[in-house]
């Protein structure tokens, strides 16, 4: 689309610059050695051609843009396209002032010998002078689209990350946890009330951090705990659980959620499928990177068939939003222990 | 009805089974025969104490549901108690007289065991057809990774990958992986559209073969052929069947 022909108002902004234009014209042909008179005959029909003419400088700043050519693309082609266009208005003045030359006060003109190198170099500058300004708007046209895409992928990532907190509380965790606190109501009430508790702890802790950006990892840790503390009901001695926290991991800052889904995914891929039980063991170190892992053994034999990979793909994704190519996310699955095992940049809160 | 119903309870989690055994306890005609944390007990169970009623478990560990299903029948009442709710269709379609959604309580127990009561007094559903229907409710483009047999009350658990070659004996299938057969009382060809057709072939009417066992072709008496398994196995190939091999592989090469 050209910039100007599109729009009525930069069309309407253009003509406005061609009278200064013209007006610069007229005092070139005069120092040149006009009369005031032809010049401004000359000029009153060739200025406004030209400036139609002008508006063809569009094209080959289109097919050459600032960014992505090469500078001797750029010079040639608008040395071919200038040669070309001050060619055509060259040729467009000839025969005008041919025409000219039937009229008594203008036969003048066929003794002005320089008259079509001017017209030709007037013609050059002219052009090159809209190149400048084209590829100014087209600067000011990419840096706007650049902004405009900035913002879209801010919202998209802040959407795709809500998507991914909302997915990652999974209802049949829910369920099956109601299903035994129901179950403890009658032999130990006690014990009830306590997993009342945890899971309205886990949930609120978990709905919370919605509204978070980052936290640090010993809050996360916190919910894993919490986590934990209602599937240990579950599956009472069949759960283990090792933590290895490097002290200066602890205060840097991570987006919440990030490991609770990965311990969920031990549980519900690992220990679940195992009848006497698994573990899982959780690793965190801050070095030039943070390093975390979290590893948990699995029945080989049990391919499970459903949601899998679904808290995964999601934290694999966050990463991905949030960090870029700084961040990284493996998982690995050796003889019947599976490993997840991230990095990301080391940040501390500036309240820390 | 003052006969006992006997009951498997099946669910790998402790407080899961403690809710059932409660419910069940406001009705003395139900007696528990055995309770099971696994697949691989709920088979022998059910093998072993052919119970009436069975409550049902889906996510557990070694076997899931309607794998123990598949390997026992249902020849009894099933009822399916599960915290997820997308199995229920298939559920129904192996004949389960019930689907209870944890957490569920008396009232919901209550139908469920009416469903069931209903069921042990009148007929059972054809039960070779178990296998059948719980490996076809699969998603499309889908294929089982595993074949469960059971032998006596031992369950085997063969990867498809390691899988032979299946050969049709009568109402029985023998499944020949790493050295040893297997029978399943199942069809060749339910079993045959439930492997990825890329992997395995039907080579002639009793005959499904792991095409990457082949090792080769040979010409047998006038017009017939036999496929060489790379276990030295010899297997008949059908004039059909040549066809289909030879487009396979060719479509390979």
């Amino acid at each position: 689309m050209h910039p100007i022909v599109s729009r009525p108002r930069q069309l309407a902004l253009y003509v406005v610059v061609w009278i200064p234009l013209t007006g610069l014209l007229v005092y070139l042909f005069r120092a040149a050695g006009l009369a005031s008179q032809e010049a401004g005959m000359l000029l009153w029909l060739l200025a406004p051609i030209y400036a139609l003419l002008c508006l063809l400088a569009w094209y080959p700043c289109q097919a050459t843009p600032l960014h992505n050519s090469g500078v001797v693309r750029i010079v040639v082609t608008h040395a071919m396209a200038a040669a070309l266009i001050s060619g055509a208005w060259m040729l467009l003045a000839m025969l005008y002032v041919s025409g000219l030359l039937f009229l008594e006060p203008f036969q003048g003109l066929s003794h002005y010998a320089g008259l079509y190198r001017l017209i030709f170099g007037t013609g050059l500058l002219i052009y090159l002078l809209w190149v400048a300004s084209y590829y100014v708007m087209q600067t000011m046209e990419s840096t706007r689209k650049a902004e405009q895409r900035a913002t879209e992928a801010r919202v998209l990532a802040r959407d795709s990350e809500l998507r991914a907190l909302k997915a990652q509380i999974n209802p049949h965790f829910i369920f099956n946890s109601l299903h035994s606190i129901s179950a403890l109501t009658s032999i130990d009430p006690a014990k009830a009330r306590e997993m009342c508790i945890s899971l309205a702890d886990f949930l609120r802790t978990t709905l919370g951090m919605g509204e978070k950006t980052l936290i640090a990892l010993n809050e996360e840790l916190e919910l894993i705990h919490r986590y934990l503390a209602v599937e240990k009901v579950r599956f009472g001695v069949r759960l283990s659980m090792e933590e290895i926290i490097d002290e200066r991991a602890l205060g840097c800052i991570i987006p919440p959620l990030l490991l609770q889904p990965l311990v969920e995914n031990a549980i519900v891929h690992g220990v679940a499928h195992l009848p006497e039980g698994g573990w899982i063991r959780l690793n965190a170190h801050a070095g030039d990177l943070l390093t975390i892992t979290v590893e948990n053994n699995f029945d080989p034999e049990y391919k499970s068939k459903r949601r899998s990979g679904i808290g995964l793909a999601n934290v694999r994704e966050r990463l991905e939003t949030r960090y870029g190519k700084d961040a990284s996310f493996l998982a690995t699955a050796d003889g019947d222990c599976f490993r997840v095992a991230i990095s990301l940049p080391v940040e501390r809160s500036a309240a820390a | 009805m003052s006969e006992k119903i006997r009951t498997v309870i099946v669910d790998d989690e402790e407080l899961a089974r403690q809710v059932l055994r409660e419910l069940m306890s406001a009705h003395p005609e139900l007696e528990i025969v055995a309770e099971c944390a696994n697949g691989f007990e709920a088979v022998k169970a059910v093998t072993e104490l052919k119970p009436d009623l069975l409550f049902l478990d889906i996510q557990m560990p070694k076997l899931d549901g309607f794998e123990v299903l598949e390997l026992v029948g249902n020849d009894m009442a099933i009822v399916f108690a599960t915290a997820y709710d997308e199995y229920a269709l298939k559920a129904f379609e192996v004949h389960a007289v019930d689907y209870l959604l944890k957490p569920f309580g008396a009232d919901r127990f209550e139908k469920a065991l009416q469903h069931a009561r209903q069921r042990i007094g009148g007929s059972g559903p054809d039960r070779n057809r178990v296998a059948e229907i719980a490996q076809s409710a699969r998603a499309p483009g889908e294929y089982l990774d595993r074949v469960v047999v059971r032998d006596g009350t031992r369950v085997h658990i063969i990867p498809v990958a390691k899988l032979d070659y299946v050969e049709a004996q009568d109402d029985y299938i023998a499944l020949a992986s790493e050295g040893h057969k297997y029978l399943k009382q199942q069809t060749i060809a339910s079993l045959e559209s439930a492997l990825d057709p890329k992997n395995f072939l039907r080579i002639h009417r009793s005959y499904l073969v792991n095409l990457s066992r082949v090792a080769k072709i040979e010409p047998y008496g006038k017009d017939s052929k036999v496929a060489v398994l790379t276990n030295d196995a010899r297997l008949p190939v059908s004039r059909a069947g040549y066809d289909r091999l030879r487009a396979v592989l060719e479509g390979k090469g």
